[in-house]
């Protein structure tokens, strides 16, 4: 059980490295919102690993907290891109 | 058994989650992009939660498994949209293999005014009305 949290981990910490690559690389900033989303479903997922690897059931809330902050955190960048008319970047 | 299941959940989660990583990698532009990222991150994320629910098996915590998963199922959609309205609408290249963009030839960007097609020559002059912002 253990080898298998462990190859979980590593395969979501590599999924983190390249969306991480995406948000460096762009090239237009709703590339880049669209990696930092991403980055929040992985680490909802990476938190739930953590809470199986240790038993303890209060890493969920977390999880919750972050699922929500991801989706508040899409909303807001969409509406400050809207405002913001056609860019070229 | 349940730790056969439980296994395959959690392997089957972050696969999904990573070919998601994959596709935001080597897809061409943002719509792809995103066709990649919202549905595989987001099945990768109910799979390990159902884990979750799985390992622990007492009912607060099953409750708020599944709390989590009616959350993503509810709200990716919804992010999905709203990006790639935004993406459209701040002018986000195409690939330049794309085939048909229908909104381009139907849609003025400048007053957000949607055209089906099917217009006549009469309803299709922009009547203004009393409460429109100029």
């Amino acid at each position: 059980m253990q080898t298998v949290i462990l190859i979980s981990q590593v395969l979501m910490g590599l999924a983190l490295i390249l969306a991480f690559v995406r948000v460096v690389r762009g090239p237009s900033l709703p590339d880049r919102v669209v990696a930092l989303e991403l980055f929040a479903s992985i680490v909802v997922g990476m938190v739930g690993l953590y809470a199986i690897a240790t038993g303890v059931s209060s890493f969920l809330d977390a999880a919750i907290v972050i699922a929500l902050m991801g989706f508040l955190a899409a909303i807001g960048f969409a509406r400050f891109l809207e405002r913001g008319g056609p860019r070229d970047d | 058994m349940i730790d056969f299941i439980k296994g395959t959940l959690m392997l089957s989660g972050a696969i999904f989650t990573l070919l998601a990583a994959i596709g935001i990698i080597r897809l061409p532009d943002l719509l792809t992009r995103m066709h990649a990222t919202t549905k595989a991150a987001a099945l990768g994320v109910i799979l390990i939660m159902l884990a979750v629910a799985l390992h622990f098996g007492e009912v607060g915590v099953v409750a708020r498994a599944f709390a989590i998963i009616v959350f993503i199922i509810m709200t990716a959609p919804v992010a999905a949209h709203v990006i790639g309205r935004a993406g459209y609408f701040v002018g986000s290249k195409l690939w330049s293999g794309t085939v048909k963009d229908e909104l381009r030839p139907n849609y003025d960007p400048l007053t957000h005014e949607l055209k089906s097609g099917l217009e006549t020559e009469a309803n299709a002059v922009h009547q203004p009305r009393e409460n429109d912002t100029p």
